[in-house]
């Protein structure tokens, strides 16, 4: 029997993979060959998919990207031994792209049957939890302290230094909210944990239960994103019939459950005190601070709230150590960052690093510039409050503080590549919509600025006055920045400003007709 | 995808699944959709008396998610990305070309999505709730026109 991997991943769904997996069984079938077929999540090498891989004697050979039509030729080159095909890219592992990066959160995604546990297990799975099942709750604290592991859903604070508020505030019942709304554009790397490997994400949760003495943990997860529901779902029972959740967590008096709740197609939702609205049912509208979640969160209890990506890296934390993990990265900025890469990009997807790896190596030694071919005008970092930074800008290192002292932010860790067509008055004008449309609209700043902001640049768009109307937008963007609440009114003057700032071109020779 | 019609006795056992959660509002509302396709009008004061809430509050709840709908579905959804990374790949254009040559038929039904996590392989599209990368007009038309 000859195991193939066909991704499942809805990326790669999304170009085909169903009708790979289901032209590589029936042709098999055919052949009287016998060909079980597994459906692993995605290497992250995204401009490859569907990328089919077969285990051969020498380890798993890949071929991609490949079609339903290429199934024949891949059969007659036979494939199934690794037989040589123009769409043959050698041993998977040995794909210079995925090679060349350090992999820790990412290191079993694509391997790794997602739903079965014995695979997760003899791929590591499970080793932080059994080491935190043997530890006292201050030293789980103090070990994801002293990793120096930040929160990756945008604002980068300290998970340990959260983690003790929760642990050092009494209460007869704490949550764990893991935030997977996902919903700044330009990343996937939430959604590509939770359909690629789930048990990692339910593994670092119920770590955090044990850290902070909470029982209950609610993964909020965007609509947008129905079959990472469906997976997430699925293992949350698969884990509870294994023991790894529940009640008696492996064979301790430790017990931790999991629920999940699902989105309702808002953005503001991510931030995490709308989020804990939404998660009680109600309107998304944003919490003033203090409290603190952490003090008072889910329905008024201590709740530690982290990233997806925060609470799926905690079990590498836990069983390589603090040392080894704050041995990566460059000054606060420890560990390694999942960036995605997308948008007009010719070679898109995973890319994990190390923190402070360059913008440029990122954008051309993996990204391989534009799909376009044409050349790179701007990039946005950062998600729809991030950045748009220049190709003069490819020098600065990719860690919190460099991009915060380059006028950017790194946020979740996308990157969207615009080439030289890109009107930045036209994506400025966007950022102020967007805003209006998701404000929570509690703050005037940001629920009828936004609307002003926008009215303002197409003005600019128009040629009408466009000194004047800088100068009104200028001052707006002052008026969020300084009166918002929270950072989407509070942001969105970044992607404004750094359009403006960059792309001067693009708002003053305006003049009558739009370009 | 159908829908049945309106009934309360129905509505009254898609509430009773969740009414008893905590914070049981929104979730209730999704059940509603999820079974009739939208919420109904009748919806809102079984919904409020079984979560012992006020309607007022239920339909605000109602009103600000933008996937809460209050009239039924077409057959056929498309949500096609307009945000950044889309954007950067012509979404644009896709988005208004897809919405003029499906204008006449009245089973489809094209709505913005901002971000369907498949930045890498934009412009991204969903049909029905599956997923597409590297869309165009003519594969969304062809697609619909296979459903
Ligand atoms: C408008 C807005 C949207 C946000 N969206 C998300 C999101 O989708 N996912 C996320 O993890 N954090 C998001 N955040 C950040 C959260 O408020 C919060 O900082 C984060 O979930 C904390 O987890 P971390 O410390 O692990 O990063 C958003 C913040 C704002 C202001
Ligand atoms: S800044 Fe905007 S989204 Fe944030 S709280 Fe104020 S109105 Fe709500
Ligand atoms: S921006 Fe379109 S899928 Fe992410």
């Amino acid at each position: 029997m000859t195991i193939v991997y066909v991704p499942g991943d809805s990326a790669a769904r999304s170009v085909g993979a169903d009708q790979v997996a289901i032209e590589i069984a029936s042709q098999a079938n055919a052949r009287g060959l016998d060909v079980q077929i597994v459906r692993n999540g995605s290497r992250g090498a995204l401009f490859l998919e569907p990328l089919v891989e077969v285990l051969t004697s020498s380890g798993r050979i890949a071929f991609g990207p490949v079609s339903a039509d290429e199934i024949n030729s891949l059969f007659e080159a036979d494939f199934l031994n690794g037989g040589d095909h123009v769409l043959a890219l050698g041993k998977s592992d040995e794909i210079a792209w995925l090679a060349k990066q350090d992999r820790v959160t990412f290191a079993r995604v694509g391997i790794i049957d997602p739903l079965s546990i014995s695979d997760y297990e003899s791929h590591g799975g499970l080793t932080g939890l059994r080491k935190a099942l043997d530890m006292k709750s201050e030293d789980i604290v103090e070990q994801v302290t002293a990793s120096g592991l930040r929160g990756r859903g945008g604002a980068g604070f300290p998970a340990g230094v959260k983690w003790r508020t929760v642990l050092n505030t009494v209460g007869e019942k704490k949550y764990i909210c893991c935030n997977a709304d996902e919903g700044d554009s330009g990343t996937f790397a939430d959604r590509m944990v939770m359909e690629g490997d789930p048990f990692m994400l339910l593994e670092g949760m119920t770590i955090a239960g044990i850290a902070v003495g909470a029982t209950e943990g609610v993964i909020y997860i965007r609509s947008e994103y129905p079959d990472a529901i469906e997976m997430m779902k699925k293992a949350i029972v698969l884990a509870n019939e294994f023991g790894s959740l529940g009640e008696n967590i492996l064979g301790t008096e430790r017990s931790f459950h999991v629920r999940i709740r699902v989105g309702g197609g808002s953005y503001v939702c991510g931030e995490e005190t709308a989020m804990l609205e939404s998660i009680e049912g109600k309107r998304g509208v944003v919490r003033s601070k203090p409290p603190l979640p952490a003090i008072e969160g889910l329905f008024g209890k201590p709740t530690v709230i982290n990233n997806v990506l925060t609470l799926a890296t905690v079990p590498a934390v836990m069983s390589g150590g603090a040392d080894a993990y704050k041995a990566r990265g460059v000054g606060r900025s420890v560990g390694t960052q999942v960036f995605q890469l997308g948008g007009n990009i010719a070679r898109g997807g995973i890319v994990e690093l190390a923190f402070g790896t360059t913008l440029g190596s990122l954008i051309n030694d993996y990204g391989s510039g534009t799909f376009s071919g044409k050349s790179i005008r701007a990039v946005q970092i950062g998600g729809p409050l991030g950045a748009y930074l220049p190709a003069s800008s490819f020098d600065v290192s990719m860690d919190y503080e460099s991009l915060l002292a380059a006028g950017g932010m790194l946020g979740h860790g996308g990157l969207v590549l615009f080439d030289e067509s890109v009107d930045m008055a036209i994506q400025a004008k966007f950022a102020m919509e967007f805003c209006a449309l998701e404000s929570c609209g509690k703050c005037t700043p940001c629920r009828i600025g936004s609307t002003r902001g926008a009215e303002t640049i197409t003005k600019i768009i128009d040629g009408q006055d466009i000194d004047g109307n800088k100068r009104l937008l200028l001052d707006l963007c002052e008026v969020m920045t300084d009166g918002s609440l929270c950072a989407m009114g509070g942001l969105t003057p970044l992607p404004v400003r750094s359009a403006l700032l960059h792309f001067p071109e693009d708002f003053d020779s305006r003049i009558g007709a739009t370009k | 995808m159908q829908f049945p019609a309106w009934s309360q006795e129905r509505a009254l056992e898609v509430i009773a699944r969740t009414s008893g959660e905590p914070g049981p509002v929104l979730v209730t509302l999704q059940g509603i959709q999820e079974y009739f396709g939208y919420v109904p009008d009748g919806a809102v004061a079984l919904i409020a008396s079984a979560c012992n809430v006020s309607r007022a509050d239920v339909h605000g709840v109602l009103t600000f998610y933008h996937d809460l709908r209050t009239e039924l579905p077409r057959k056929v959804q498309i949500k096609i990305c307009v945000a950044e990374a889309c954007q950067s790949m012509g979404a644009r254009d896709v988005a208004e070309s897809a919405r003029k040559s499906v204008i006449d038929n009245l089973d489809v039904e094209i709505s913005n999505a901002y971000c369907l996590g498949n930045c890498a392989l934009a412009p991204a599209a969903s049909v029905d709730g599956k997923l597409r990368g590297r869309v165009s007009v003519k594969s969304l038309v062809k697609e619909i026109s296979q459903l």
